[in-house]
This record gives C-alpha cells, sequence and structure tokens, in this order.
C-alpha cells in the first residue's frame, strides 16, 4: 500500500507546496489540504503506519523531522520548532512521540474538524480576496509573572521575574521589560492608587497587567494584528498595525483565566510560596504555563472569552431528575466522592461545585480534555478509533482521566488533582472523570484520599452501565424535544446570550469549540462590534439597548436588562431600525418567553 | 417500648361468658358473632356480634348438645345442629311462628359435618359424603332442597366473603375441591392439591382443617397452607404457602412465607399487606391488652413476627380475630391508629423506618438511596390509582346523576395511600431537621421524591418545593438551589416567587430567578410592577406594564410616587409626561382624574419644571 491509494497525488503535492517556507508548516492546513481529514478512521491509521518508519507504533520527534519528505521526496525537513509544535500537538503523554492511538485520540485528523475548516474560509473573505497583502492576526508576544518584592535592591532585578515567556530572550531584557511594567502600574497608582493601569496601548502591542494576588503580577504582551502590504520596486512591504483592533475586554478576560487554570490546577501563588518557597513556584509554573501557553489561541478570543460562561444542555424535568437520582445515588454508594458534575455534549447539567470553580472546570473540560478524548463510540465498532479499552462489552465507560485501561495490570491510578474553594479557604481534589458515549460525570475526592484501583473498579463497574444508559436516555429525550420543537429552521439572526447570575450562555454564532480554535460563523468585524457593545453595556449599571448598522450591511442588536445580556446579527440589508427592533423583539418572544427579559 | 408496638388488639375487646362445662361457646365466622350457650340453650344463648353492641340474648330448648349454632344472614333464622344427621331451624323474624322446624340431611348414612348460611334463607349442609344446598321457608316452616353434589369429605372450610367453599377429600385429605355458592347454585370450582411434606404410607388423614385457611388478600381469594414444623422431620422452618385461587382456572401455588420460628402458629391477616403471624406458644405474663414485641423485619413480602402471649386456649379467626375462649375475650388485631388510617400509618412507619435505617448505614452498608426510591415509587403509583379513581368519581358524579351512577362508589382509601400531605407532615419535615444525618442524603431523599411524583405524573405540591428551598438555603447550597430552578425542577407558583424574593438578600440572583418565575405564572405582572418598583425601577415597571397591555388601567400615582422618591428629576418628568400622554390619549385631556389623586405630584412638577411645561390640554 502506498499513500497515494489513500490521498491523491495532487493533494498530496499541493500540501506541501504549501509549506515551503520554513516555519510555515502547520500540520492542521496540511492534514486539510492533503485530504486527510475527510478520510474514515481506517485510512487514517494506514497512513500512520506508512509514515512510521521503524514501525515502532509511534511516531517519534526524530523520525517527524522528516514527515514531510514521507510525502513528497524531495520535501524539506520540519524545523526543530516545528517538529516539536507538532509531536506536542499530538502527543498526549508527553513523551515526545506520538502513538497510533495517541494520534487516534487527537484533534489534528478527525473528521468532525472537515466542516469546520471550510467554514472558517467562507467566512475569511479578507484573506481569500486580498492575496497580496499579507494579514496577521493577534499573537502572544510575551507573558511573565514577578514580583517586585523579591529584588528590591539594584542589581538583583533577575529575583523578581517567576516565569517569562519566551524563555530564549535575554536575561537583561527580561529585566527591561518587566521594569517597564512595574515602573507603568507604579506610575498609574499615583494617580488612583486602588486601581493602576490595566493595560497599555502601543503602536506594535498591547500591553496587559494583572495582580491576582499581592505584588504578584501576570503581564501579557499581545501583538496588535497587523496587514502587510508588498511594495514594488523590491522595498520591504508596508506594515500597518490595526491596533483598535484589540479588545482590552477581551485580552484582559484571557489573561485572568491563565491566572484561573493555574489555580484550579495548582492553587494559589501563595501555596506554592508556604509549600516550597520561590523554588517551587518557580517550578510549577514553568511547567504549568511551558504547555499552557501554546494552548492559547489568541487570534480566535472573542466576547465569550469575556463572559467565560457555561453552556447548560436543554433538558425536560423528569430526565433531569434522573440524573439528580443517578449522581445522589453514586455520591451515596461512594461516600469518598464529595462533588459530582455532569455534563452532555460538552453541556453542562449538573455541578456540586460552586459557580467560579464549575466555571473554570467548565472551560478546561470543554476546551482541552474533551476533544482531546475524541468519541470513540462515533467510530463504530470496530474502527481503529475504537481503543481497546472498551474490552467491556456491558458499557461504554471510561476514564478520561486516571488509567486508559483498567485492565492493565501496569495501569497507573494517577488523576489530576484541581484545587476549589471552600468556607475556609481551599481543598484539593483528584478530579475523576468518567465518560460514556456523549455523558461525562466528573467525580471529584478529597486529595488525602489515595485512588486505589478496587476504588476505581468499584466505580466503572457503579457508574458504567448506568451512565451508558442514562447517555441514551437523554439523547433519545433530546431528539424527542427536537421532533416536538420542529426540525431546526436556519434561523436568519444569530445570537449570543449571556445572563451573569448563574453563568448561562447560549451562542448561535459559534461553531463547537475545540482544544486550539474557536470557529465562529460571523467576520470578525462583527465580534469586534459585539465586543464593543459589551464594553458600553459594563460602563453602567442600568438595561440599555444599542442598535448598530456594521459596514457589511449587518445590524447588529445588543440588549441588556437586569443581569442578562443578547446580541443579535441580523442579515437584512434592507431593513430599517423599527423593523429590526420588532425582528428582536420576535426572537425574544421565541427563544427567551420563559425569562423576565424586558424589550 | 409500647410505641414499638405497630400491632394491637382492639382496646374494646368483645366479653362474654367464658366457656365452661355449663356454657358452650361458638363463632360464627360469617356473622363474626359469638354465640355463648348455657346448658344447652335452656338457661339462655348470648349471641354478641362485632360491631352492635346490642347483643342478642334468647332461650331455647334443651334438645340435646349443641354442636354448631349459626345464624342466617342479617339474623334472620337460626340455625342449629344437634345431631349429626339433622339441622334444626328457628324463626326470629318478627310476626313468624317460633317453632322449631328440623331437617335431615337428605343421603342415607352420611353424617352432617356442619352447615353455612350463604344467604339469609339459604343454607348448606356439609356432609361426609357430600353437601347439600337448601332454601328455608321460614313463614311455611319448610326447606326445600336446591342442589346437590356427592362426594366424599373429611373436613370443610367456608369463606363468607366470597362464598367459597373447600372441601377435603381423598384419603390423605390434601385433595381441595372448591365449590362457589351464588344465588341458589353450586359451581364447582377446579380441584387442586397441596403439596404434603412427607406422604403417609399407608395413606392416612394428614391435612387437618387447621392446616388450612382462606382469605382475600388484595381481593383475591388465597387458600394459606400453614405448614407447622414438625419436630421429626427436618424442616428448617414452619412456612406458610400461598394458594392462588381464581374464580376461573386453575389453582397456583404463589407465595411462601417463610416464618424462621419453630412450633405452631395461626395466622391473620391484616389489611391485604402485611401478614402476620404469631406464635401462640410462647407467653407473656401480662396477656392482657397489648401484647406485642418490636418488629423484626423478616422474609420476604414483609411478614414481621410477633410472638403472641397466652397460649393454645387462643382461637384464631380469619381475618383478624382471635378468641379467647376460655377467658371469654373476643379481639381484633388492628394497627395501631384507629382503622381509617392505621394503614397509613403503618406505611408511613415504614417510610421511616426505612429512613432511620439508612443513616444508621452511614458508615457501613451502602445503596439505602436505590430502597427509598422503590419505595417512594411504589407508594406514589397507589396515590396515583387513589388520585385517578377520585377524579373519574369526580367526573362521573360532575356529569350527573346516570343509569350506572349507583354502582359508582366514591373511592375509599382504604389501601396504603399516602399523599403528598402525609408524607410531608409525617416523614419529610421531620426527616430533614434530624440531627446527624446529611444534608446531602436529605437533600438526596427529598429529590427522589419530587422525581418519583414526577414520574407517576403527580402534580407536586408547593410545600414540598419550600422543604427542599429550605433546606439547600439553610446548608448555603445557593448554587444547586439555582440549577434546580434553571431546570424548572421547581415548579412555578406565586408562593414559591415570594419565597425566592425573600431570599434575595442573603442570595442576590434570588431575585433575577423569581422575576423569571413571576414571569412564567403569566398571572402575576401586578407582582412584578410591585418588585421592580421597589427596585427603583420605575422605567423598567413602565415599559413592562406596557409590553403586557395594562398601561391605560393602571394605577398612576404608583409609579409617580416611586418616581419622585428617586430623586431623579428626569425620571419624574418622563414618568409624568408617560401619563399625561396615556391622558390625552385615553381622554382627550392630560390632566389627572381626581380619582387617581396626583394633585402632589402635579405640585411637584410645577415646582421643578414651572407650570409651562404641564401639557396642556389640546387647544383646538
Amino acid at each position: 500500500m502506498s499513500l497515494t491509494s489513500i490521498l491523491s497525488a495532487e493533494a498530496i503535492e499541493s500540501a506541501v507546496k504549501d509549506c515551503q517556507e520554513p516555519n510555515s508548516f502547520n500540520y492542521k492546513s496540511f492534514f486539510q489540504l492533503c485530504g486527510l481529514t475527510s478520510k474514515t478512521p481506517q485510512e487514517v491509521k494506514d497512513v500512520f503506519q506508512l509514515l512510521d518508519e521503524d514501525n515502532s507504533g509511534y511516531i517519534e520527534e526524530a523520525e517527524l523531522k522528516f514527515f514531510l519528505q514521507r510525502f513528497v521526496p524531495g520535501a524539506r525537513a520540519l524545523t526543530d520548532a516545528e517538529a516539536k509544535t507538532f509531536v506536542s500537538a499530538a502527543d498526549d503523554d508527553s513523551d515526545g512521540r506520538i502513538g497510533a492511538e495517541g494520534h487516534a485520540n487527537q484533534a489534528p485528523w478527525r473528521c468532525r474538524q472537515r466542516s469546520q475548516v471550510k467554514l472558517m474560509l467562507m467566512v475569511s473573505p479578507r484573506m481569500a480576496a486580498v492575496t497580496q497583502e499579507k494579514q496577521y492576526t493577534p499573537s502572544l508576544l510575551s507573558f511573565f509573572v514577578y514580583n517586585p518584592s523579591f529584588g528590591p535592591r539594584e542589581g538583583e532585578e533577575e529575583k523578581k521575574i517567576l516565569f517569562y515567556h519566551p524563555r530564549e530572550v535575554e536575561k537583561n531584557e527580561k529585566i527591561r521589560n518587566v521594569g517597564l511594567c512595574e515602573a507603568i502600574v507604579q506610575f498609574t497608582r499615583t494617580f488612583c492608587p486602588s486601581k493602576p493601569a490595566k493595560s497599555l496601548h502601543t503602536q506594535k502591542n498591547r500591553q496587559f497587567f494583572f495582580e491576582p494576588e499581592d505584588n504578584f503580577w501576570i503581564v501579557m504582551i499581545v501583538r496588535n494584528p497587523m496587514v502587510e502590504k508588498p511594495n514594488k520596486d523590491g522595498k520591504p512591504p508596508t506594515v500597518e498595525y490595526q491596533e483598535e483592533e484589540v479588545l482590552d475586554t477581551v485580552y484582559g478576560a484571557v489573561l485572568r483565566q491563565c491566572y484561573s487554570m493555574y489555580k484550579l490546577f495548582n492553587g494559589t501563588f501563595g501555596r506554592a510560596m508556604e509549600a516550597g518557597g520561590v523554588e517551587l513556584l518557580v517550578q510549577k509554573l514553568e511547567k504549568f504555563f511551558y504547555r499552557y501557553l501554546q494552548t492559547l489561541h489568541l487570534q480566535s478570543c472573542d466576547l465569550l472569552d469575556v463572559f467565560g460562561g457555561i453552556s447548560f444542555f436543554p433538558l425536560d424535568k423528569m430526565t433531569y431528575l434522573k440524573i439528580q437520582s443517578f449522581v445522589n445515588r453514586v455520591e451515596e454508594s461512594l461516600s469518598l466522592i464529595k462533588y459530582t458534575a455532569f455534563l452532555y455534549n460538552d453541556q453542562l447539567i449538573w455541578s456540586g461545585l460552586e459557580q467560579d470553580d464549575m466555571r473554570i472546570l467548565y472551560k478546561y473540560l470543554t476546551t482541552s480534555l474533551f476533544p482531546r478524548h475524541s468519541e470513540p463510540e462515533l467510530a463504530g465498532r470496530d474502527s481503529a478509533l475504537r481503543p481497546e479499552v472498551a474490552g467491556n462489552l456491558l458499557h461504554y465507560g471510561r476514564f478520561l482521566t486516571g488509567p486508559a485501561n483498567l485492565k492493565d495490570p501496569e495501569a497507573k491510578f494517577r488523576f489530576p488533582k484541581i484545587f476549589v474553594h471552600t468556607e475556609d479557604g481551599y481543598e484539593e481534589l483528584h478530579l475523576i472523570v468518567y465518560k460514556a458515549m456523549s455523558a461525562a460525570a466528573c467525580f471529584m475526592i478529597s486529595a488525602s484520599v489515595e485512588l486505589t484501583r478496587d476504588l476505581c473498579e468499584r466505580l466503572d463497574a457503579l457508574v458504567g452501565p448506568q451512565l451508558t444508559l442514562l447517555a441514551s436516555d437523554i439523547c433519545e429525550q433530546f431528539t424527542l424535544n427536537r421532533r416536538i420543537s420542529g426540525p431546526d429552521k436556519e434561523p436568519q439572526f444569530k445570537f449570543i446570550y449571556f445572563n451573569h447570575m448563574n453563568l448561562a450562555e447560549k451562542s448561535t454564532i459559534h461553531m463547537r469549540k475545540t482544544a486550539s480554535v474557536s470557529l465562529t460563523s460571523v467576520h470578525p468585524d462583527l465580534m469586534k462590534i459585539l465586543g464593543d457593545i459589551n464594553c458600553d453595556f459594563a460602563r453602567v449599571d442600568e438595561d440599555e439597548e444599542v442598535i448598530v448598522k456594521a459596514m457589511t450591511d449587518y445590524w447588529v442588536v445588543g440588549k441588556k436588562s437586569d443581569q442578562r445580556e443578547l446580541y443579535v446579527i441580523l442579515n437584512q440589508k434592507n431593513a430599517n431600525l423599527i423593523e429590526v427592533n420588532e425582528e428582536v423583539k420576535r426572537l425574544c418572544a421565541t427563544q427567551f418567553n420563559n425569562i423576565f427579559f424586558l424589550d | 417500648m409500647s410505641e414499638e408496638h405497630y400491632l394491637e388488639l382492639s382496646e374494646n375487646p368483645l366479653q362474654f361468658e367464658h366457656a365452661s362445662s355449663v356454657n358452650n361457646v361458638f363463632f360464627d365466622e360469617a356473622n363474626k358473632q359469638v354465640f355463648a350457650v348455657r346448658s344447652g340453650g335452656a338457661t339462655g344463648v348470648v349471641v354478641k356480634g362485632p360491631d352492635d353492641k346490642n347483643s342478642i340474648a334468647f332461650r331455647m330448648d334443651d334438645k340435646g348438645e349443641v354442636k354448631c349454632i349459626k345464624f342466617s344472614i342479617g339474623n334472620k333464622i337460626l340455625a342449629v345442629q344437634r345431631t349429626s344427621k339433622s339441622v334444626d331451624f328457628i324463626n326470629f323474624i318478627p310476626d313468624y311462628p317460633h317453632m322449631e322446624f328440623s331437617q335431615e340431611c337428605k343421603m342415607k348414612n352420611a353424617s352432617v359435618l356442619g352447615f353455612c348460611w350463604t344467604n339469609w334463607n339459604e343454607i348448606v349442609f356439609i356432609t361426609d359424603q357430600g353437601i347439600e344446598l337448601y332454601q328455608v321457608f321460614p313463614d311455611k316452616r319448610s326447606v326445600k332442597l336446591l342442589k346437590s353434589q356427592s362426594l366424599s369429605v373429611n373436613w370443610y372450610q367456608y369463606c363468607p366473603e366470597t362464598a367459597v367453599l373447600l372441601l377435603s377429600t381423598s384419603m390423605q385429605g390434601n385433595v381441595l375441591q372448591p365449590f362457589a355458592i351464588r344465588n341458589g347454585t353450586l359451581s364447582k370450582m377446579t380441584k387442586f392439591e397441596i403439596e404434603l411434606p412427607v406422604v403417609p404410607k399407608p395413606a392416612k388423614l394428614s391435612l387437618s382443617e387447621r392446616d388450612i385457611a382462606m382469605a382475600t388478600i388484595y381481593g383475591q381469594l388465597y387458600v394459606m397452607y400453614l405448614k407447622h414444623h414438625s419436630r421429626s422431620a427436618n424442616s428448617p422452618s414452619a412456612e406458610v404457602v400461598l394458594y392462588h385461587l381464581p374464580r376461573e382456572g386453575a389453582c397456583k401455588k404463589s407465595h411462601v412465607l417463610k416464618l424462621n420460628t419453630t412450633g405452631k402458629f395461626a395466622l391473620n391477616i391484616v389489611d391485604n399487606l402485611t401478614s402476620l403471624i404469631y406464635d401462640i406458644h410462647l407467653r407473656e405474663p401480662d396477656c392482657a391488652l397489648n401484647t406485642h414485641q418490636p418488629v423484626l423485619p423478616a422474609r420476604s413480602i414483609h411478614p414481621y413476627r410477633i410472638p403472641l402471649t397466652d397460649s393454645s386456649s387462643w382461637s384464631v379467626f380469619q381475618p383478624n380475630i382471635i378468641i379467647s375462649a376460655s377467658e371469654g375475650y373476643l379481639w381484633y388485631l388492628q394497627g395501631k391508629l384507629p382503622p381509617t388510617v392505621n394503614l397509613l400509618h403503618d406505611k408511613g412507619k415504614l417510610m421511616d423506618f426505612l429512613l432511620r435505617r439508612s443513616d444508621f448505614l452511614e458508615g457501613g452498608e451502602k445503596g439505602s438511596l436505590p430502597v427509598v426510591a422503590t419505595v417512594f415509587d411504589k407508594l406514589n403509583q397507589v396515590y396515583k390509582e387513589h388520585l385517578e379513581a377520585e377524579h373519574t368519581y369526580t367526573l362521573v358524579m360532575e356529569s350527573g346523576p346516570s343509569r350506572n351512577s349507583a354502582a359508582q362508589k366514591r373511592p375509599v382509601r382504604t389501601q396504603a395511600v399516602i399523599d403528598q400531605s402525609d408524607m410531608y407532615t409525617h416523614v419529610l419535615s421531620s426527616f430533614t431537621e434530624r440531627k446527624g444525618v446529611s444534608h446531602k442524603f436529605i437533600i438526596a431523599v427529598l429529590m427522589e421524591y419530587i422525581r418519583s411524583l414526577n414520574q407517576s405524573q403527580i402534580t407536586v405540591q408547593h410545600y414540598l418545593y419550600e422543604l427542599v428551598i429550605k433546606t439547600l438555603v439553610q446548608h448555603n447550597r445557593f448554587y444547586m438551589l439555582h440549577q434546580f430552578l434553571q431546570y424548572h425542577v421547581l415548579s412555578d407558583s406565586k408562593p414559591l416567587a415570594c419565597l425566592l424574593l425573600s431570599l434575595e438578600s442573603t442570595y442576590p440572583p434570588a431575585h433575577q430567578l423569581s422575576l423569571d418565575m413571576l414571569k412564567r405564572l403569566s398571572t402575576a405582572n401586578d407582582e412584578i410592577v410591585e418588585v421592580l418598583l421597589s427596585k427603583q425601577q420605575v422605567l423598567g415597571a413602565l415599559r413592562f406594564i406596557r409590553s403586557v397591555g395594562s398601561h391605560d388601567n393602571v394605577s398612576a400615582r404608583k409609579f409617580l410616587d416611586a418616581a419622585q422618591q428617586t430623586g431623579d428629576h428626569m425620571l419624574f418628568y418622563t414618568v409624568f409626561r408617560s401619563f399625561q400622554q396615556r391622558n390625552q390619549r385615553l381622554r382627550g385631556n392630560p390632566s389627572f382624574n381626581p380619582g387617581e389623586h396626583c394633585e402632589e405630584h402635579v405640585v411637584h412638577f410645577k415646582q421643578l419644571f414651572g407650570e409651562q411645561s404641564l401639557m396642556k390640554a389640546a387647544t383646538v
């Protein structure tokens, strides 16, 4: 078998050609272009085998360097940086190689992605139309954590820096940058001691400052989006920075989220300081942010990041009560379990955790954990994607954290630990995520308890069958409800809804989120308008309504009532203000008739 | 101690002259009457019934020892058996001759084992050679044979409720032939055989009438075989075997009740549900009234074992009668509470018992929640059936008395129907206050009950929701509460919305939840306006009232007051003008009606903005 029996030679050629330039390799676009994303799981597996030169069952980083040459013999080798990114994207156990299973479970070439990428192309006319211009999206320039009180004397400045990305930056420059931030914050403090500067706008970049804990500062520097226009006569291209495109609220929220995520897995900075001093903190920061920053996709951050909401799964009362009953029974029979959260289709149904903890855990689950573990259930029984874990034919339950295969005698029973609020401080918990079909249950057990094989087996035996049953129940109920409410008609409008009270968000603008990108079906300009309206709303407490006609003939309506916000995008270029208003009223009447939402 | 007893003998036992050498005592199961016959009736017969306090006393001639004595239904005719050949009758209908008359059995050489009244004037003789059904004509003092059947009979049992006569035939006596007697006809039902533990050789009568009892349980006739423990055999313990005897078709062995005791016992049925077993061999010194022992959970269909008192002189009759002939007492065995609610309480206690058990299990054994769930489901199933029956009844009643209305009886709560309020008052409300039970478990139980009600499609009453909310609030589980409301698990109602409003100070989002709920109720627009005005959201209130279309008949004063209180002049101006415009539209004049009592607001407006700002009547 050869590659060309699966992929077309033309596709391979164009894919390789696309990344001729060093450091321009992007596995996503590569797989897309060579057509792999549209292949069946079995075909994908075959391709993997062809690429795995030494038949080790793994593609090592070294092999990966010659990745392109396996497609086209004369192609270039990947740079070290490219190979690293590629491995880290596909490698879930960070052993520096990609396994067949690892691969299969990973995002890079899942079939699902096909439609999404297409969408992306469709909605980015700017990129396609102006071939001559090159558009650069906002990207992360640097990210650092410092504490001014650690090196107050001259010559000791380096001690202030706890983490600095990118690592390669020269020491003096690090110190300079940190010093600058420190100075700006100090300077603005003289005007308003309680609220120092949150961001600094420059032509080329924007800096965000955040002090999550006393004297600990996190700074994120984002390069503004820019357009590179080629000049004739071989002159270097002119670069235009679009500094207005970046929204403070969005990236401010992203920065806060970085900290929350760190805190979820590591506790506060103060805790690390207490436990092992600066050394431990530095270690923890390094370990966490090194990987986390790679998953930060600044170009696709938008209003939803500001909200940081939770999407709830719509469900009828009876099924909901059944889930309640399930959760209660499990908690009763395994009394070690302190909290439980229940999700379906990546949407939340029940959380025993408090809201703020759930918010960040939800973010982790939906943008990181779930996308990494694609659903082998969907792949069919004998497909390669179906891991051997499912040796148990009685149910489809499996652990997403902890042991991949319970039957494996060498399986490790190590679960990620998370920190959640309690009345007096924090508590550390094991996070067990267990999934059957589309239903996922998160069980949290005090970290002081050692999790054993026995416990996992009991959990598996208890939860697996019930969860499987429940998942099919929910699915059935859901399709039933949908049938009753009539087939989904493509609505004329797209909207984002958010309720500050329960963090419920609903968006018809965003496609399914993946680990790497959140895809929107509207033009970035419109997203920017939404962000602007949101800033306006944040300024005052009162209910407001804003109607904007965008340059692209879209109407954008923002409404705020009590603690709720609704943003609607209407594609009716000939409508007038009154008609738009009527249209939004109609939307409220159909979509939100069961809440108190003032017209 | 006494609280632990869930069974008792009736408080006022029927008293009669105890059996002695001169006094014979008989009990008629059909009429539940006790006969005390002194000296063959010559010195008096005293008959005492179960309900009627008035006893009947009479004398009759002593014509020999009385073997059996029974009134026909309605105390119309007395039948007395003194010899093995014949039965004598005495009229008890006023104005009819009181002379005795007698009837011999038709079959030659047969001896009468006994008789049963099947109607006020129908009687069946059971002889060792068959049965004979007679009609008695008290006016003519004659008896007419209606039907007869010949077969050899060892002994018989009669179940008055179902009018089924059970005859023991065959050598061992274990082949039982039931007959249904109705309207002067005898119909043979399918005969069946009781499996004997040991088959004696040579064959001899080994199943006695003491081993067999008939009872109706859940409206079905059962023949119960009391398998006493025999010391010789290796049978582990005594048990009761229930044979279901349907009207049509064959009799089937359906249940076995294990007793785990040895010795002789008798059996009673107290309301369908529970079979009560006492060991009449155990003695207890004080045998007066309350003779119970703590509840012990036994095997299968919750039988409870009650070792009882006073020994062998007790006779036990179906369904729940205990007679001590030697002492002259008749008791009814009953549940603890007065008859109407006794079962209910009984069940409530069972619930309670289960719940109590669960916190016992806290540390060790697990999985009581599924048990609780099952109990709830069962209770609610019965509850739902009852509700439906009641509903049909109401419908029939509303549709007016129809032809078959006589057939419609109001459904009675005989079975263990436990409605929400019972559950709330007797079990759940005290349960939520119990100390030492984790709130998690309490909430789980409450949710389980609500789930069960929903599953049975019973509308949940708001006090249950309030209990849930109270419990959650008590333990600061606001986010859980929020989620329940979000999924409409706690159904909307005004009381609930008000409760939420009151929580606002401790949990601000309750405000939004409450408003949403009021909105959904769609009958609470006034309340919404009040809430908004109290929050000084005057414009919001105004917009809302407009959107629901009752702007025209709302009280302007309320809004103007609220607007004035905010101290926001522009707001006051806006609200004031809005109402002026309304007045203009409605009455063609912007000024307020005197009835609206807005004079002070007009003055206030003038002070702020001057006379000229007032909207004038259109100067057409």
